[in-house]
């Protein structure tokens, strides 16, 4: 982290331990719903060194509730990296090798402009008064982030879930910036069902008193309750059955028999509600809002007249695209929609779907195939732009 | 994709090699139903292509691209339909065509993707297989063929003949055969003893016209 110092320019703030890059300050950012943001901030974090040709570096893109403490102890939480598996010296993602870009999304709240920041304009927090952003305006304000950086091009774009989504919108967008892209258990566009267990999330935050119609901050309250249940509900939809039933059965949770009362009898029980409350330490209840709309709103086909292919057309990017066969939330088929507008467009695209009964968060997990595919992938991807070893 | 005769000294299947000799250098390829890879690997080393690959199974996939190799899960006869016209200068189909559903739409596939197409299958007229059912009255089984009826993925064995016909209806020109006999030894093809003394066959093809 500290090798990074060197090449970043003015405007840099440490807070909490991370980069904060002020954007848009000379020219407002253009949101897709039409709304100027300007100034912001991107706080972002990165590890290993920018080689001379500035060649190397990977931008890693996060998930709904991850941040950009990718491989580095969260401030907050105390926590190692959400992605120590994967990056690291050495790991898949070899910081010895690669300069490593994390960035919190824009709308996120931890050290990004969204709703808890102070919006210049008022002085105030934003609250509902943060633009809604999409998964495209984060995309742009990333690159914004490697302009100022001083990045021309990525040698790859990874993330799993809502950062696989950010990875296909950046091979679209900026296809001349991405040499190769990795996009994990994601899908082009948000299913019903998925906009559905957002709006269940949405709706539990908002109908808790102490959300105050998104000004909380102003009353010093904090719908915790709400955001707990919506983490709650969120969660199951990143397992899978199988792995629910191996970690909990039935099982009771310190107690010899049930109660006939609420209590959390089942251990399953007990577990989620301490998912839902250590979350809401750590994550913002109006953020939460704004990425889960930004989710719903992806649809990459759209804005190609509905031909998934167009959006890649031309494309000189290397697609590795991954999913597992226990992911219900981003199913298989869902990446293979993707592939095969990417052989539409005659990508060059590897597509592997890893066995696994651990859902959706199996790509967060310690999986020893999709390591070893993905360092294959990088391998040969390094290969090709000539990456020195 | 059958193991099919020995690998040689340059580590790849004779029959691969000669398919690998068919490609001009730097060319874009498709290798349909590419295995573990052992062709499209050789090419990258040998050839500079920029080659992909389709195959059905799973494993086969991912250890393809652990070794930094572009290849998707699919089929002959399910996936070729979303490429693209000429968007290959080669589609390779080796040992594949006998166990396609549709070997007639996923030849004129191959032709439609790709300006060349390459095709290799076990040859049904080998005296061989002639003889172990003229004899035997058993399903023949032989090197290529070497599984039981009731194990082989083959639903459309053709002979040499058999592949000529069809060539000629869809319009397909035949630029280059090779017969490689029981021994692997690989000559020449177009000779009139061909259809049986060939135990695969190898075609370079291209639209006519």
């Amino acid at each position: 982290m500290a090798e990074a110092g060197s090449i970043h320019g003015h405007g840099e703030a440490r807070v909490q331990g991370a980069l904060v890059a002020a954007l848009g300050r000379e020219r407002a950012l253009r949101l897709e719903s039409g709304v100027e943001l300007g100034p912001f901030t991107i706080a972002y974090q990165t590890y290993g060194r920018l080689d001379a040709e500035r060649r190397n570096a990977i931008l890693i893109c996060h998930a709904l509730t991850g941040d950009q403490h990718v491989a580095s102890r969260h401030p907050v939480t105390g926590k190692p990296g959400w992605w120590e598996s994967m990056v690291g010296p050495g790991r898949v993602i070899d910081t010895e090798r690669y300069f490593v870009i994390c960035a919190n999304v824009l709308g996120g709240c931890m050290g990004s402009s969204g709703p808890t920041e102070i919006d210049p304009a008022s002085g105030k927090p934003y609250g509902l008064a943060f633009p809604v952003v999409t998964i495209a305006d984060m995309v742009n304000a990333q690159a914004l982030l490697l302009d100022h950086i001083g990045i021309p091009d990525l040698f790859c774009v990874i993330g799993g879930s809502m950062g696989g989504m950010q990875v296909l919108q950046w091979a679209a967008s900026y296809p001349d910036r991405v040499f190769a892209a990795i996009p994990i258990a994601c899908a082009a566009r948000h299913s019903a069902q998925n906009i559905a267990f957002h709006e269940v999330g949405r709706q539990a935050i908002m109908a808790d008193p102490e959300w105050r119609n998104g000004d909380y901050l102003s009353f010093g309250t904090n719908p915790r309750s709400g955001l707990a249940v919506a983490r709650m509900a969120a969660h199951i939809t990143y397992l899978s059955e199988t792995a629910l039933h191996r970690k909990f059965g039935r099982n009771l949770q310190n107690r010899e028999r049930i109660t006939f009362g609420f209590e959390a009898d089942f251990q399953v029980e007990s577990y989620l509600r301490h998912q839902g409350s250590t979350f809401v330490e750590r994550f913002d209840a109006n953020s939460y809002l704004y990425i889960t709309r930004a989710m719903d709103y992806f649809d990459l086909a759209a804005e190609h007249g509905g031909v998934l292919a167009k959006a890649f057309s031309g494309t000189r990017t290397r697609f590795c695209v991954v999913s597992f066969t226990s992911d219900w939330l981003f199913p298989t088929r869902e990446s293979r929609e993707v592939v095969h507008a990417l052989n539409a467009a005659a990508a060059n695209v590897s597509f592997v779907e890893i066995e696994s009964d651990k859902g959706h968060d199996a790509f967060l997990l310690d999986e020893p195939e999709m390591f070893k595919i993905l360092r294959g992938f990088l391998e040969g991807s390094a290969e090709h732009r000539g990456l020195r070893r | 994709m059958n193991e099919g005769p020995g690998a040689n000294q340059r580590g790849i299947r004779i029959d691969l090699l000669s398919i690998a000799d068919m490609v001009e250098p730097r060319s874009r390829v498709l290798d349909v139903g590419c295995g573990d890879g052992a062709l499209l690997d050789y090419l990258a080393r040998f050839k500079q292509v920029d080659g992909r690959g389709l195959e059905i199974s799973q494993a086969g996939v991912n250890a393809c691209v652990a070794q930094g190799l572009s290849v998707i899960q699919g089929d002959a006869d399910a996936d070729l339909k979303d490429y693209p016209a000429n968007a290959f200068d080669y589609v390779i189909l080796s040992q594949t065509l006998q166990a396609t559903r549709r070997p007639r739409q996923v030849l004129t596939d191959l032709l439609r993707i790709g300006r060349r197409a390459i095709v290799s299958f076990p040859n049904f007229g080998y005296w061989r297989v002639r003889l172990d059912l003229l004899l035997g009255g058993r399903m023949p089984m032989t090197g290529t063929l070497d599984q039981p009826w009731y194990e082989t993925p083959n639903i459309h064995l053709c002979t040499i003949e058999d592949f000529l016909d069809l060539s000629r209806d869809l319009g397909i020109a035949i630029e280059r055969r090779i017969a490689i006999d029981g021994k692997g030894r690989s000559r020449q093809g177009g000779r009139p003893l061909d259809n049986l003394l060939a135990e695969q066959a190898l075609f370079l093809l291209r639209k006519n016209g």
